[in-house]
């Protein structure tokens, strides 16, 4: 296959890695879940891509002889989209009581909170 | 006729239950509905287990669609097994919940804890009955944001950045699940855990299989907190309600360990993954480190909850060192230690939320002359403590057995050695608690007096278990047994 064929995957990895390293690197809890987020929106990709293909449509019965792309992996897809939607807004209703309590999202200022008490 | 749905049912009955919490509005009609849940699921799971163990596999088709098609939800006796442990500790600590959770949640957000529990019962059971790769992504996080909120209702603010912890882990693990699972659907297509199985013993060499393999086992070690992946444990542990770490150290925990029990052997089969992907020693050496680490760390803790954690890091080591070992002796000892912790730490939980009810702390500060203060609490938490040691008649002996004779049986004799000397570090870290007990003086104007009988009697129901079960082993070790040899190919 040539190059462009895999290009999805590519993008994929590279989505991965940027956000598994924006949770890792970041202090502050937005930013974080939003490398949490790109993360997860990387295997949603990944998914879309593995039932995708080349020159197929949707399923559904039409006349002659199509190509039909997979729906299942697009199906599954959709519901671990709503898994992360959840987890979402969980980590961000997280955020906001960690912010009532502590009166900020920076992890060093809350580890350094933590600490002292 | 019902006898039929009873695997939806144990799904579908809890799920259902856990909205309905939130309507009545009441907390004391939540806690009823709830009650009535928990025993129901128990009951169910009974039933379970006595028709596999009678006529076999039940293989329940979800809408009737047959599998590998629709989703399907597969009990054998492997995890009909899993499913009684969940299922009778769900339905003790729910028993035992009413005070702790009056006293430590507050007014107000009882309903939204019974809610939360029985959304995570329900998504335990579900990892633990379902027969498709994708539907536990799904009911894995169905049990980990419900557990995120449990956490989060802790007293201590603390309890609020140890859920965000978690949340941080859980989620990518279960997304590391998800690729995994994505990539063996793209080598066999199907997503149906038997006909995957099938599938996959002749791809061995396929190395987006291997691809799969590394990323389900590494996320579903996250989940089960297998060192040196457990920073999220302790804090968890620690800051949650008392009733939430008792159930989540006696479920969640094991229930990963059931999702890579299926991966290991049932998904990749033995001979995959101990033979082409050399999983064995990877384990014992990650086992025998959190067994020593884990000990070590659990020692020098004040709070007893962190302490209890730690240990808990430690005896996860125990189920793992038992499935690294891929003998029918060495499973056995693995599946045994998960119930027998179960038992166990669920009981050590339970014990020391009746301790936090009466003096409102888990330190060892607290802890002076509580054995003349709560001698039937602090008497539960001995039997735990001993059976965390493995002193004989106690269950933690039997599996420890097991596992010494697993380590004897593969030759591996070394490893004894790392198993008694963690054992030595537990009494370390039980007898502290113990000392300070039973031979410190209570301080000035220390409240005294019991835990009312409705939590004591469940964390003694799973302390005396924890002895029966180490004198009878007949049952226990049965089952497991039985488990082990159907995992490994031989009862199959």
């Amino acid at each position: 296959m040539e190059w462009p064929g895999l290009f999805n995957y590519w993008i994929v990895i590279f989505l991965m890695m940027a956000g598994l390293y924006v949770v890792m690197a970041r202090a502050n809890l937005i930013k974080k879940m939003v490398g949490l987020s790109i993360f997860q929106a990387s295997v949603f990709i990944f998914y879309l891509t593995m039932g995708k293909v080349a020159g197929g449509t949707a399923p559904i019965v039409i006349p002659g002889n199509p190509v039909y792309s997979n729906p299942l992996p697009h199906v599954l897809i959709l519901t671990a989209i709503v898994v992360g939607v959840a987890t979402l807004a969980m980590g961000l209703a997280i955020i906001v009581r960690i912010n009532e309590a502590y009166g900020t999202i920076e992890e060093d200022e809350i580890d350094q909170q933590e600490h002292d008490s | 006729m019902i006898t039929t749905h009873l695997p939806a049912l144990q799904i579908v009955v809890p799920l259902v239950s856990a909205p309905l919490c939130v309507l009545l509005g009441k907390a004391r009609l939540a806690y009823a509905l709830a009650l009535i849940v928990c025993w129901a699921v128990f009951g169910i799971s009974v039933l379970l287990l006595g028709q596999v163990l009678d006529n076999g596999v039940i293989s329940y088709r979800l809408g009737g669609w047959a599998p590998p098609w629709g989703i399907e939800y597969r009990v054998d006796p492997v995890n009909a097994y899993v499913l009684l442990i969940v299922a009778a500790i769900g339905a003790l600590v729910i028993t035992y919940a009413k005070p702790s959770v009056a006293k430590e949640i507050g007014s107000g957000r009882e309903t939204l804890f019974y809610t939360s529990y029985l959304l995570c019962l329900t998504g335990l059971l579900g990892v633990t009955i379902t027969g498709d790769a994708f539907n536990i992504f799904v009911f894995l996080e169905i049990s980990s944001l419900s557990s995120y909120v449990l956490i989060s209702l802790g007293q201590d603010r603390r309890a609020l950045t140890a859920s965000f912890r978690y949340l941080i882990f859980g989620t990518i693990g279960a997304t590391f699940f998800l690729i995994g699972v994505g990539l063996l659907y793209q080598a066999t297509g199907t997503l149906n855990i038997a006909d995957m199985a099938n599938r996959v013993a002749l791809l061995a060499e396929n190395r987006t299989v291997q691809a799969a393999f590394a990323f389900m086992a590494v996320g579903l070690a996250v989940k089960a907190a297998l060192f040196p992946l457990h920073a999220w444990l302790p804090n968890a542990y620690a800051y949650a309600p008392s009733v939430v770490t008792a159930f989540l150290a006696a479920t969640a925990t094991k229930v990963s360990i059931y999702v890579l029990i299926r991966t290991y052997f049932t998904i990749f089969g033995p001979e995959f993954s101990f033979e082409v992907m050399t999983l064995g020693p990877v384990l014992m050496v990650l086992a025998i480190l959190a067994m020593l680490v884990g000990s070590t760390i659990a020692i020098f803790q004040d709070d007893l909850k962190r302490l209890l954690a730690y240990s808990s890091v430690a005896q996860i080591g125990y189920m793992v060192l038992g499935l690294g070992f891929a003998t029918v002796l060495g499973v056995t000892g693995g599946m045994l230690h998960l119930f027998n912790h179960a038992l166990m730490k669920g009981g050590l939980f339970l014990a020391l939320g009746c301790v936090f009810y009466r003096t409102g702390s888990v330190s060892i500060e607290a802890m002076k002359g509580l054995g003349h203060r709560m001698p039937w609490t602090m008497a539960a938490i001995v039997i735990g403590g001993l059976s965390l040691i493995g002193v004989p008649l106690t269950v933690g002996f039997v599996s420890k057995w097991y596992l010494l004779l697993a380590a004897i049986d593969s030759g591996m004799w070394w490893i004894t050695i790392f198993i008694l000397v963690s054992s030595l570090l537990a009494i370390v870290y039980v007898w502290r608690l113990v000392e300070a007990a039973y031979l410190s003086p209570s301080p000035e104007g220390a409240p005294s007096g019991e835990a009312p009988l409705v939590m004591l009697i469940p964390t003694w129901v799973l302390m005396l278990a924890s002895v029966y079960f180490g004198v009878d082993t007949r049952v226990s070790v049965g089952v497991a047994t039985r488990a082990a040899e159907f995992l490994l190919g031989a009862g199959s």
